[in-house]
Order: structure tokens, then C-alpha cells, then sequence
């Protein structure tokens, strides 16, 4: 029952568009300050470490109609930059104080220009990590790109980030990953005692609430699931890609796990992004950029040669021990819909099954979803029985 | 070397097309005999830098729009979305892929494979563009990262900040420069000759001064060309033969040319009436339409962001410092990219409002394509914002580069002649 209603509060928290724990925060701390990131990665070590605030800013899934925006941002363009907008337009993000914008895709560094234009008192950056990752001078570059966010985040809290401070963030947000690696392994190995809506809900919120209460909330979710009496059921395990930037709507993820054990995914990949801890001595800042490229998992938004995404594809199905794959891109994302091409492809060399679909997060129709997926799972029940 | 106006009107379209010939003459060439050829991009194109090596150079943003002006792009692309590419795909990838999956057959010629690819995040479209390239060739794929545009605070020159993070730019742009001469050397099996080098820095310098010359020939009235038509052209040869003295002849009559035209009073558009900006980039799938839809109500399009961002990176006041030629390109590189690649698309109101100003311009015409989120994204933004705070009025039409399915021709008419018609009372009522 606790988990139960564990996971029903986080579902409403997630569907809350009005923010209710960055709103219960500032209640906490008045003279608190907020920084947003959009996806897919910032270190928000670096805000904590100054007393602000980090939000993942990520969409507004189907919860708000998009109204402003679409008047101020071309057509062809993807769900999660135009809706991001609206919840700033409508109002709903009036508690930022920055608004960071990683340099992921086109469409999200032109709609950078829009948030600049749209909010003057809001300061908003475009933050440059680096796309030639396996350059020899990619770390010392990033220090520096990673020490010019922290200088704008000092002017906004008024009081330097120090070594120390900026250590003690690190150890948190470690433990953070820690403990939703721990899920990982959970969903990996016992997908049948946390679903994928429920793993889902875990790291998502991961960006909508102070990391210490989160951490707090997944120890205890992670003393109560083993107790979970669940039963394993006869379902095809499956890798679930394509949810690096918008999200799947959480009906979507239910329709599909009614068929399939989503045993490993890239959803909300930027909170899960660093794979091990970040080393805590020597320069921290130092260690933040090396752990971004060099202790880090991958997406179609970051070019690093090391890593060769459809390889990388198939090692994440080999070590969760998926026998097949669901390659989603959301509908107008450029990178999600050019790598489906490379992952459809290096699946077929490889023969491992897999789904291609796209979706958008204001998605409320599911049954051709769930009649896809259940025609897909059914032909590899049979095919391996 | 003066020549008389007889022979000087029209020399740049003949020596235009004469020199797109040689390209695609040398391209082809390099496609029989396995000369080493790199692609590059419009945007951040380095051809100072590979020309030293000697590589023959494609831009495949070009050969895709030429499957376009020929009336062939739908084909390509078809190849494409067949192999699985998504239609909601940039269209010059698409276009290129079908053309690469025809082993290089074009309607101009043959396009080589890739001996080397450099691509760059200018565009992020242009990596996963390589990316396909590195799939299907097996090439090597140097991905020269530029850090951009970052806000409206952190790059206000003269500042501290400014300072600390073009510098920090400059030292990652200059370090991945020595690792691609690096791999230019692997790949050429020649050394690296600065001398040369210097060289083909001195020929951009030269051609830089005489681009933006031209440029500010149309600040005349009427206006001597018109940027989506003859602007095309320079913008090809800026980039194909950027850094060589072919490319800076060729500006050199371009700039006589315009010079002569606007001593004689010579209209792009006959019976001039409404000076323009595009914003973006024309549809070539519908080149002559698309301009012609502005030219039949005396539109002319004075000037284009997309002459600026494709138009070489080349800045007012750009020069490379020849006595410390690697450190000055990288400054230059990076300055290009606030500034020229992409703060010219995602901030470009206040380029905006000095063309207005400067060029006497009337109305601006906001053209997205649905192949390009770079250009795109934020232009309904921009139109609202010019004619809130500037009074000046914008018409947003959409369409796309190179995909005729994307023309809807009566609705776009449509936009356009309402415009003119609301543009002709805004004139009225400014007393213009």
C-alpha cells in the first residue's frame, strides 16, 4: 500500500504543470532561487552547490494546451520545444530565475532566441557541451564552459561557488545515481516487481523535487520492492529507446508494458547520464566535465566516436538480456528519427526483433499502440517458445 | 584590369555558372579516378584549410539543392525515405543519401566518395549527416566543434565574461584544428604547409572584402540584385571557392558588375516598389516561382540572413592576422559562429534592424522550411517581434528547401499577395 501510493503521488507530481514541489521549496526557502534546464544534460551539481534550485524542464506531456507558442514557433517542430515554451508563456515557470538550454538539437537552441526574446528578466542561456567528445581538448574546454555557467549562476545567488560546496553537491547527486542505478538493476533483473510507469515516475521526479528528498524517497522505495508480491509472467523483455528528449506519454509506456518487460530504457537519460560516481577529490569542476564524457552513456544528441551509438544500442539490449527492442522517436525530433534509421538497420544485421514507432507526448490514443506492440510480442512468444 | 559594361553585364551569371561547371567537372573527376575528396558544410567549411591538402571539395548541401533546381529532388529523396528515412527528415539529407545510394549519380555530374569527412555542429543535423556517411563509407568523420551563441549577456564584447569564454573557445577550436591537420595528414599522406596555408588565407581575406562590397551594392535604390537569385550564386561560389584566386576574380567582377549596374540605374527587378529581407532561405524546388511571386508586385529582395549564415561565415570587418594563421583562423572560426552561423539565426533581430535601416527596407519575408529546424524554428517569433518593437511589417510563409510536396502553391500566393497588399497601406501611411 505505501508503494502505492508512493508511486500515485509521484504520477500526480509529474503531471502537475504547475510545479508543486519547486513551489513548496520556495515556500521553504524564500530568498530561493531557481534555475530550469531543458534536456537532455546539465550538471546541476553546480546550482545546487550555490543554494539554487535545479528543475528539469522536459515538456508539458498533455497537460497544458499549447496556445502562445505555436505562434511563436514554427510548425515542423517537435512537441516537447513548443509545449517547454508554453509552460513559461502560461505562466507556469514564473519561479525561474535562468533558464538553461543545452545544445542538443536545432530546434532547441533556435527556441533558445524565442525564450531570450519572450523573457526579458529571466536570464537564459545556451549551454555548449562538447560534440567532438573524443578530442584530446574537449575535458579542458568543458571546465570552462562548466566554470562560465557557474560564474552566472554565482551573480545569481550572490555567494561563490567554492570546492567544497560544489563536493558536497557532487556526493549527493552520486548518491542519487546510485540509487536509481539501483532501479536499474531492480528492473533489469526483476522487471516483474516495478513497472516500467513505475521506474519512469522514479527518475522523472528526480527533476521536479530537491535531490535530498528524492534520495530519501528512492531508499525507501528501494527497501519496499523487494517485499512487492509480484510474480514473474510469461512476457517478452524488451529495450525501450527513443526517450532521450520528450516523453513518451505514461499511458503509452502502460499500454506497451501490459505486453512486455521493459527491462532497460534511455528515458530521462540526462538524470542517469553519468554511470559512475564523479570522483570527489582533486578539482571538482575538473571531475564534472571528465565524468560528462568520460563516465557517461550515450544518446543521438551527442557525438562521441568512442561510442557508436547502434553499438551501444546493442551492448544495453546484450546486459539486460532484452530479446528485442522498441525504437521510438518522437514525431519532428531530427536526431531521434535520423538514428532510428542507424539502430533499425544495425538490429537487422544483428536479427534482433524490434518495433519502430514514433510518438508525441499530447498522444491520447493508444490502441494502435498496444495493437502493434501486442502483435509484436505475441509473434516472439511464439518464435521463441 | 578594367573591362568595358558591354562585357561586364552578366559576367556574373556567365563566369558563375562557368566556375559551378569546373566544380562539377573536377568532382567528377575525382569520382573516376579516387582523388581525395572531403565534404564539408556551407557553414564552417575550413576550404583554406583542406585546399592546402589538396582535396577536391563537395558541398553536399549544394549538389542537394541542384537536384532541386533540376526538378529531380522528389526522386532522391523518395530512395531515401524508401532506405528509412523519415519524411518529417532534412530534405538536402534525404536528397544526398538517394543520391549516394545511386553511387554518386547526379544531374550535374558524379559525386566522389568521401576520402575524409569534416563535419560540424553549426548545424547538429550536419553530424548525424555525417554520421550516415561514416555508416555507409566507412570514412573518417572529424566532427569540428563550435561552441555557438549562448544568450543574450554572455557574448556582449568588451566584457570579462566575453573575454574568458572566447578564449576558452578559441583554445578548444585552435586544438581541434592541430588534430584535423593531424588526420588531413593521415589521410593525404602530405604534410601541412603553413605557407600554403597562409595562402589560401590571404585569398578569403581579399574575397571577404569584396563579398560584403557587393553586398552593399543593393543598398542602393533600385537595387542592383536580388539576394535569393543572383545571392544564390555568390554564396555558392563563396564557399566552393573560398581561399582560391578563381573564387576572388570572380568577386572582383561580381562587385564590377554591380557597380556598373548601379551607375546605370539597372533594377534586379524592374519598376522597384518594396525592398525586402528574406529571412532564411528561398525553395529551390520552386526557385523561379518563389522569387517571381515578389518580383510580379516589385518585390526585391535587397538582402537574406541566409547570405550571411551561408554566405562563408564572412563578418563585417573579417581578417585573418597571416602572421599567426592557425591562431587567427580559430578566432575567426569562432567569431563566425556567434555571430555568422548562429546568432544570425536564432538572435537576428538586431541584424535585422540594421539592414532595415541601412538597406531601406520595407517588409520582411520569414520563410521556414520544414527541412530545416536551424533557420526555422523561431522565425513566427522574430516576425512579431519586428513589427511590435519596429514597426515593420513581416509576412511568415512556410514551405521547404528542396521538397516539392511541401509547395502549396495558391496558399502561399496567397500570403504573399494579401501581404503586398497590406504592405502597399503601411507604405501609404508612412508617407513612403
Amino acid at each position: 500500500m505505501e508503494l502505492e501510493r508512493i508511486f500515485d503521488d509521484l504520477r500526480a507530481l509529474v503531471e502537475d504543470p504547475s510545479f508543486p514541489a519547486v513551489r513548496r521549496w520556495l515556500e521553504a526557502n524564500p530568498q530561493g532561487k531557481v534555475v530550469g534546464h531543458f534536456q537532455v544534460f546539465f550538471p546541476e551539481e553546480v546550482a545546487h552547490a550555490a543554494g539554487l534550485l535545479p528543475v528539469k524542464i522536459a515538456g508539458a506531456g498533455g497537460t497544458v494546451q499549447v496556445r502562445q507558442a505555436d505562434a511563436r514557433i514554427a510548425a515542423f517542430v517537435c512537441s516537447i520545444v513548443r509545449s517547454s515554451l508554453e509552460l513559461a508563456l502560461s505562466g507556469r515557470l514564473d519561479f525561474l530565475s535562468l533558464m538553461v538550454v543545452p545544445n542538443i538539437c536545432d530546434a532547441a537552441r533556435n527556441g533558445c532566441g524565442v525564450w531570450v526574446r519572450s523573457f526579458p528578466q529571466m536570464r537564459v542561456e545556451t549551454l555548449y557541451h562538447p560534440h567532438n567528445a573524443s578530442s584530446a581538448y574537449a575535458v579542458d574546454y568543458l571546465v570552462g564552459e562548466y566554470r562560465r555557467i557557474g560564474r552566472v549562476i554565482e551573480e545569481l545567488s550572490g555567494r561563490p561557488i567554492t570546492d567544497d560546496a560544489l563536493r558536497a553537491s557532487i556526493a549527493l547527486f552520486n548518491e542519487n545515481r546510485r540509487l536509481l542505478r539501483e532501479v536499474y538493476r531492480i528492473k533489469r533483473e526483476t522487471p516483474w516487481l516495478l513497472s516500467a510507469v513505475e521506474s519512469y515516475l522514479l527518475v522523472r521526479s528526480a527533476g521536479l523535487m530537491p535531490r535530498e528528498e528524492h534520495n530519501a524517497l528512492l531508499r525507501r522505495v528501494l527497501e519496499l520492492l523487494p517485499q512487492r508480491p509480484a510474480k514473474k509472467q510469461d512476457r517478452i523483455r524488451v529495450v525501450f529507446e527513443g526517450g532521450f528528449c520528450e516523453q513518451p506519454p505514461l499511458d503509452m509506456l502502460a499500454v506497451i508494458q501490459n505486453a512486455c518487460y521493459i527491462v532497460d530504457d534511455d528515458l530521462m537519460i540526462g538524470l542517469r547520464w553519468i554511470t559512475e560516481d564523479v570522483p570527489l577529490d582533486g578539482d571538482p569542476w575538473r571531475n564534472l566535465a571528465d565524468s560528462y564524457l568520460n563516465r557517461s552513456s550515450y544518446s543521438p544528441v551527442q557525438r562521441d566516436p568512442r561510442k557508436p551509438k547502434a553499438e551501444m544500442l546493442l551492448r544495453r539490449i546484450r546486459e539486460a538480456g532484452a530479446e528485442a527492442a522498441i525504437v521510438a522517436a518522437a514525431k519532428m525530433c531530427e536526431p531521434g528519427l535520423e538514428e532510428q534509421v542507424n539502430y533499425s538497420r544495425a538490429l537487422d544485421a544483428a536479427g534482433i526483433p524490434h518495433l519502430v514507432m514514433e510518438f508525441e507526448e499530447t498522444m491520447t490514443v493508444f490502441e494502435q499502440v498496444g495493437m502493434e506492440v501486442e502483435t509484436f510480442a505475441e509473434s516472439l512468444l511464439f518464435q521463441f517458445a | 584590369m578594367s573591362t568595358s559594361a558591354q562585357e561586364i553585364l552578366g559576367v556574373s551569371r556567365r563566369e558563375g555558372r562557368r566556375l559551378m561547371d569546373l566544380w562539377w567537372q573536377r568532382m567528377t573527376e575525382a569520382a573516376q579516378t579516387g582523388h581525395p575528396t572531403a565534404y564539408v558544410f556551407v557553414m564552417a567549411p575550413l576550404s583554406e584549410l583542406l585546399l592546402t591538402f589538396d582535396f577536391v571539395i563537395n558541398a553536399p548541401e549544394i549538389t542537394s539543392l541542384q537536384t532541386a533546381i533540376r526538378g529531380q529532388s522528389q526522386a532522391y529523396i523518395q530512395l531515401a525515405e524508401d532506405y528509412g528515412f523519415s519524411p518529417d527528415i532534412c530534405g538536402y539529407v534525404k536528397a544526398d543519401v538517394g543520391v549516394q545510394l545511386k553511387q554518386g549519380e547526379h544531374p550535374y555530374g558524379r559525386v566522389p566518395k568521401p576520402a575524409l569527412v569534416v563535419t560540424n555542429n553549426v548545424c547538429n543535423t550536419y553530424i548525424k549527416w555525417a554520421e550516415f556517411w561514416e555508416h555507409y563509407y566507412g570514412c573518417p568523420v572529424f566532427t569540428f566543434d563550435l561552441p555557438g551563441w549562448r544568450g543574450r549577456e554572455s557574448l556582449r564584447e568588451g566584457t570579462e565574461a566575453f573575454r574568458e569564454t572566447f578564449e576558452n573557445d578559441c583554445r578548444y577550436v585552435l586544438g581541434q584544428l592541430r588534430e584535423l591537420i593531424e588526420l588531413c595528414e593521415r589521410v593525404t599522406g602530405k604534410s601541412f604547409d603553413i605557407d600554403r596555408f597562409r595562402e589560401h588565407l590571404r585569398e578569403a581575406n581579399r574575397m571577404a572584402e569584396l563579398y560584403h562590397a557587393v553586398c552593399d551594392t543593393n543598398r542602393h535604390v533600385p537595387a542592383p540584385f536580388n539576394a535569393p537569385l543572383e545571392g544564390v550564386t555568390y554564396q555558392g561560389i563563396a564557399n566552393l571557392y573560398r581561399g582560391t584566386p578563381e573564387g576572388t576574380r570572380y568577386f572582383e567582377l561580381a562587385l564590377e558588375e554591380m557597380r556598373e549596374r548601379v551607375r546605370l540605374g539597372m533594377a534586379a527587378v524592374p519598376d522597384e516598389r518594396f525592398r525586402l529581407v528574406l529571412v532564411g532561405t528561398a525553395c529551390y524546388s520552386h526557385f523561379r516561382r518563389f522569387v517571381e511571386l515578389f518580383s510580379s508586385w516589385g518585390g526585391v529582395f535587397v538582402h537574406s540572413t541566409y547570405m550571411v549564415f551561408a554566405g562563408g561565415g564572412f563578418l563585417p570587418g573579417f581578417r585573418y592576422d597571416l602572421r599567426r594563421p592557425l591562431e587567427s583562423f580559430a578566432e575567426q572560426m569562432v567569431r563566425a559562429t556567434y555571430w555568422g552561423w548562429t546568432g544570425a539565426m536564432f538572435y537576428q533581430q538586431e541584424w535585422l534592424d540594421q539592414v532595415v535601416r541601412d538597406w531601406k527596407v520595407d517588409g520582411i519575408c520569414f520563410h521556414g522550411v520544414k527541412s530545416c529546424r536551424t533557420t526555422s524554428t523561431g522565425l513566427p517569433d522574430v516576425r512579431e517581434w519586428m513589427r511590435v518593437q519596429r514597426n515593420v511589417p513581416g509576412l511568415f510563409i512556410q514551405s521547404d528547401l528542396v521538397d516539392p510536396r511541401l509547395w502549396s502553391d495558391a496558399q502561399i500566393k496567397n500570403r504573399v499577395d494579401a501581404f503586398f497588399e497590406a504592405l502597399a497601406a503601411h507604405k501609404a501611411a508612412a508617407g513612403r
